[in-house]
């Protein structure tokens, strides 16, 4: 049976097993690892997870499709946008709904900045578990605009509830195209300031540098996706291999990384946020004139039958697995998630390593728990 | 035409003559429609690797969905890891239909080959109560999305390394995902803290408890 | 011939009092700078409630501090758990009875000279009693009854010791150059020599800045006291006065370190160039500022030179693992610093004797 007494010395063995959270600045929200250490070094490590598992499938079944997005938003709390993305996209899929071209490129744009903005936290928060503290400030500051962008599109800054199935319930407001051209614009210079700061830094190469390494063919066995998929070696990317959202009509890179390991993930990811840059100003370039919203039916009832539908999230690939009875609740709405999955590899990661690298490695898996207990 | 695309299968119906064509938006949705697939390629590959395993196919919204007999079904994910290069299982998860007399539940797996970007859904019907075969041992990540189904249904697997409750807590009453588990949650706390509730009562039926 | 009685007790019993008030004063608002400073540098303002914009928050906090409730575990070892703080603080403040923050002035018709003591083993003094501090963190790590307090205070115990070996080396260059352990004929012999130490002694100053940063438990040596590590500082258990006294005497630390960094490489009280622009030093542009406020003035200004610098490193840089700290400590400094000593007695011999 699951043994979860804090601290206590194992049988016969110099190994110690320390109880690490669920309450800890470093763990990002409620998860428990615990450590099997041998002095310093870590022999396995264990997630425990649970502890905000609100029952958010259940929930499901009881909503209507369109009633269901806002519960999507607080799964990963800081990725609302491509939550909503992943279902809307899902029951348009089991519909055959085709959504107009103009509600299309605004998901895109929203969901390009919403990748920033979490990455953005990403940044801040692994920064500062390493060390630096000044990085989650000036993260933060760049967050702060993209949250006012969408405030000023659906209300909230955080649980968006910006899309609905067939395209977006409101029209962007006079002047939004313009003041997100200008934040995009000046966007990569802020890149480039945290780069100065940390990219080249001894330090930070030091801790990052040949920590958490997972080899490609691990990093599929264990199923990642994402940034940890991608950091060794991979080249997969939902929006390339089964684009939705007219992603086939802009030009992006996906950046790959070589060795695997925590210094690898992050320049993936501050690349990924250049290329979302890149791929904001071409869709505010493109973007089209027209409705954004296509014909659907006021109650959204879809066929028998299930489907699966992905998207390209900052975490990885988030999944939603639709059943439907012909009703307007779902009968079964599973989400798969991509930081429960990239978290089951964790004792792969740290195995072997030091304790101060265990927080390095949580960081750079970039967990949120909401998405992992739903 | 790839999988997941935003158009659908098929052409929208003929605008009357003379008017212009409205775009797919404008017009009712297409819904698509099950298909039989045994002749599909996909399912010809899992027929030629292991003939009689596939017993029934259907092909719906672009998505193939094969369901096999559970006795078989490491035999066949094994196959179509190692023969047919589905090297990725990007989902496990369980589906119930409590009046279905044949099998209550559904255990549905959703795998993925990188050669040609193709996935596939293999199927299992399983009864309440019957252990099914864990696939831990063919793709690793399997791990925790079957103590997930365990946990929230109640379907136990054998050979699993460590089959143990993942998202709710230990000495937890009941499978919440079941159909008729309400959802308003059950009372677990006489079932778990016997000595701080009494009988019956708990923090969810209003018992008496400390608080 | 003063009354000894003046001499020997009034006397010093007044330098005692300014030198420590000046000293806790520095300290708790090195802490405010601390907060302000880096919260401009992390585009926010920083504490500006308390007080005229702010100046009043040390007060605030060491009221606080003051009343707040005193817990003490348990089991923890009692007089051991309360001698913990006092052998942190202590040394920080009796080191500087050694500093010099001037030349001899003339108060009321007597000579009085700026600093408390002119002990002629003053480095060796400083170096001694500075070291007493890794006492206090050892045993504050043990009293605590705290597993996790007993392994952070190792673990800083062991930073602290392995980082005194370099400075040591580094200061004993300084010692080459100067020919005496006093500080004040430190200070005299960079004057003669018209150039402050940290010209020709570069690597020593470099070698005893960094050591200095790791002595004092700051960024990016401060692993054994981060939260968001594993395992928790030695001053976990530690709470209300006693917590007070560990964060003074880390801040009264950085203090030290600064000022013996201004006395053995900037050159104490000395403006820049003193022999070469004693003309324009002189000028009625600055004749007018007395002596002794002159020599504190440049004093004071380095120092903080020095407590910017320390508080910027905490603001720019993540933290060393462990591991990685010991092995720069071994492994890069402490080769470095010896072949550097050899280096710069090599140099004064050649330029014919220290002066």
């Amino acid at each position: 049976m699951t043994n979860l007494e804090p601290t206590k010395p194992l049988p016969d063995s110099e190994e110690m097993e320390i109880s690490f959270g669920p309450q800890h600045p470093a763990t990002h929200g409620v998860l428990r690892v615990m450590v099997k250490l041998d002095g310093e070094r870590i022999v396995d490590a264990r997630p425990v997870i649970g502890y905000l598992h609100r029952g958010t499938e259940k929930i499901f079944e009881r909503e209507t499709y369109n009633g269901a997005i806002p519960h999507t938003d607080r799964m990963d709390y800081t990725a609302a946008a491509t939550n909503n993305q992943g279902l809307v996209g899902a029951v348009e899929r089991i519909m055959g709904v085709t959504v107009p071209p103009r509600a299309a490129y605004i998901r895109m744009i929203l969901a390009e900045l919403q990748r920033i903005a979490s990455h953005t936290i990403w940044l801040g928060t692994h920064a500062l578990d390493i060390g630096a503290q000044s990085p989650f400030f000036y993260t933060f500051q760049e967050r702060e605009k993209i949250l006012d962008l969408y405030e000023e599109y659906c209300g909230a800054r955080l649980t968006l509830n910006a899309m609905r199935v067939g395209g977006l319930p409101y029209d962007l407001t006079d002047g939004w195209t313009g003041r997100c051209r200008a934040f995009v614009d000046q966007f990569p210079a802020r890149i480039a300031e945290w780069e100065r700061l940390l990219t080249a830094n001894r330090i930070w190469k030091l801790r990052t540098v040949g920590v958490g390494v997972i080899s490609a063919e691990s990093a599929i066995e264990w199923g990642l996706t994402g940034p940890p998929l991608r950091g060794s070696g991979v080249k997969w990317d939902i929006r390339k291999v089964f684009p939705y959202d007219h992603y086939n009509e802009v030009e992006f890179e996906i950046p790959i990384g070589t060795s695997g390991d925590t210094y690898d993930r992050y320049l993936v990811r501050m690349e990924e946020m250049r290329q979302s840059v890149r791929i904001v100003q071409q869709c505010l370039a493109k973007l089209p004139d027209g409705p954004v919203m296509a014909k659907v039916p006021k109650v959204i009832k879809p066929p028998k039958g299930e489907v699966y539908f992905s998207v390209e999230g900052p975490k990885g690939e988030l999944g939603y697995y639709v059943v439907s009875d012909g009703g307007a609740s779902p009968y079964r709405l599973h989400v798969r998630p991509s930081c429960f999955i990239n978290l089951q590899a964790l004792p792969e990661m740290v195995r072997g390593q030091l304790v101060a690298d265990l927080i390095a490695v949580i960081g750079t898996l970039d967990i949120v728990l909401g998405e992992i207990d739903r | 035409m790839t999988e997941q695309s935003n158009v659908p299968p098929q052409a929208p119906a003929q605008p009357p003559e003379g008017a212009a064509p409205k775009p797919p938006w404008e017009e009712k949705p297409v819904t698509p429609v099950p298909r039989d697939a045994r002749d599909h390629t996909v399912v010809r590959e899992i027929t030629g690797a292991l003939p009689d395993a596939v017993l029934e196919a259907v092909e719906f919204a672009g998505q193939v969905t094969v369901t096999v007999a559970p006795a078989r079904i490491v035999e066949v994910c094994r196959a179509c890891k190692e023969r047919l290069g589905y090297a990725f299982l990007v989902d496990l998860t369980a589906v119930d239909w409590p009046e279905r007399t044949q099998g209550r539940f559904d255990v549905v797996y959703w795998m993925h080959r990188f050669s040609d970007s193709q996935r596939l859904r293999l199927k299992v019907v399983v009864a309440d109560g019957v252990e099914l075969p864990s696939v831990t041992g063919v793709w690793k990540v399997a791990n925790w999305m079957e103590r997930e189904v365990f946990d929230m249904f109640g379907i136990y697997f054998a050979d699993h390394p460590n089959l143990e409750r993942i998202l709710t807590w230990e000495g937890f009453n009941g499978h919440p995902l079941r159909k008729d588990f309400p959802i308003e949650g059950v009372d677990t706390g006489a079932a778990v803290y016997p000595d701080v509730y009494p009988p019956g009562g708990g923090p969810v039926a209003g018992g008496e408890g400390e608080s | 011939m003063a009354n000894p009685w003046v001499a020997y007790l009034l006397v010093p019993l007044v330098k005692i009092a300014v030198i420590l008030g000046v000293v806790i004063m520095l300290a708790a608002y090195l802490s405010f700078f601390e907060r302000k400073i880096l919260a401009y540098m992390q585009i926010r303002i920083g504490p500006n409630r308390v007080g005229p914009r702010g100046w009043l928050q040390p007060i605030a906090d060491a009221l606080k501090l003051f009343v707040k409730e005193d817990i003490v575990p348990s089991r923890a070892e009692k007089l051991v758990y309360l001698l913990g703080p006092v052998l942190v603080t202590a040394p920080a403040l009796v080191v500087f009875s050694v500093i010099p923050f001037g030349t001899s002035f003339t108060l009321f018709g007597a000579e009085v000279t700026p600093y408390l003591a002119d002990v002629n083993i003053g480095i060796l003094f400083i170096l001694g009693v500075s070291s007493v501090g890794v006492y206090g963190v050892i045993l504050g790590g043990w009293a605590s009854n705290n597993k996790f307090s007993l392994m952070g205070g190792l673990r800083s115990a062991a930073q602290l010791v392995s980082y005194e070996v370099p400075m040591g080396l580094s200061v004993v260059t300084v010692l080459l150059m100067a020919n005496s352990l006093s500080l004040v004929k430190i200070v005299e012999a960079q004057k003669a020599a018209g150039i402050w130490y940290a010209v020709p002694g570069f690597v020593a100053f470099f070698i005893y800045f960094v050591c200095g940063v790791a002595e004092t438990n700051r960024n990016p040596f401060d692993l054994p006291e981060a939260e968001s590590e594993l395992v928790a500082g030695f001053h976990t258990e530690y709470s209300g006065m006693k917590f007070a006294f560990y964060f003074l005497a880390e801040y009264a630390n950085m203090v030290v370190i600064s000022s013996i960094a201004t006395v053995l490489f900037l050159g104490g009280w000395l403006p820049i160039f003193p022999n070469w622009l004693a003309g324009f030093w002189a000028s009625p542009a600055f004749a007018w500022i007395p002596p002794v406020l002159w020599n504190a003035g440049w004093f004071l200004v380095k120092t903080f030179a020095f407590l910017f610098v320390y508080i910027w490193f905490r603001g720019t840089f993540p933290r060393y693992r462990f591991d990685q700290l010991m092995a720069l400590g071994w492994k890069v400094f402490i080769p470095v610093s010896l072949v550097n000593l050899m280096a710069v007695g090599l140099g004064v011999l050649l330029v014919g004797g220290p002066r």
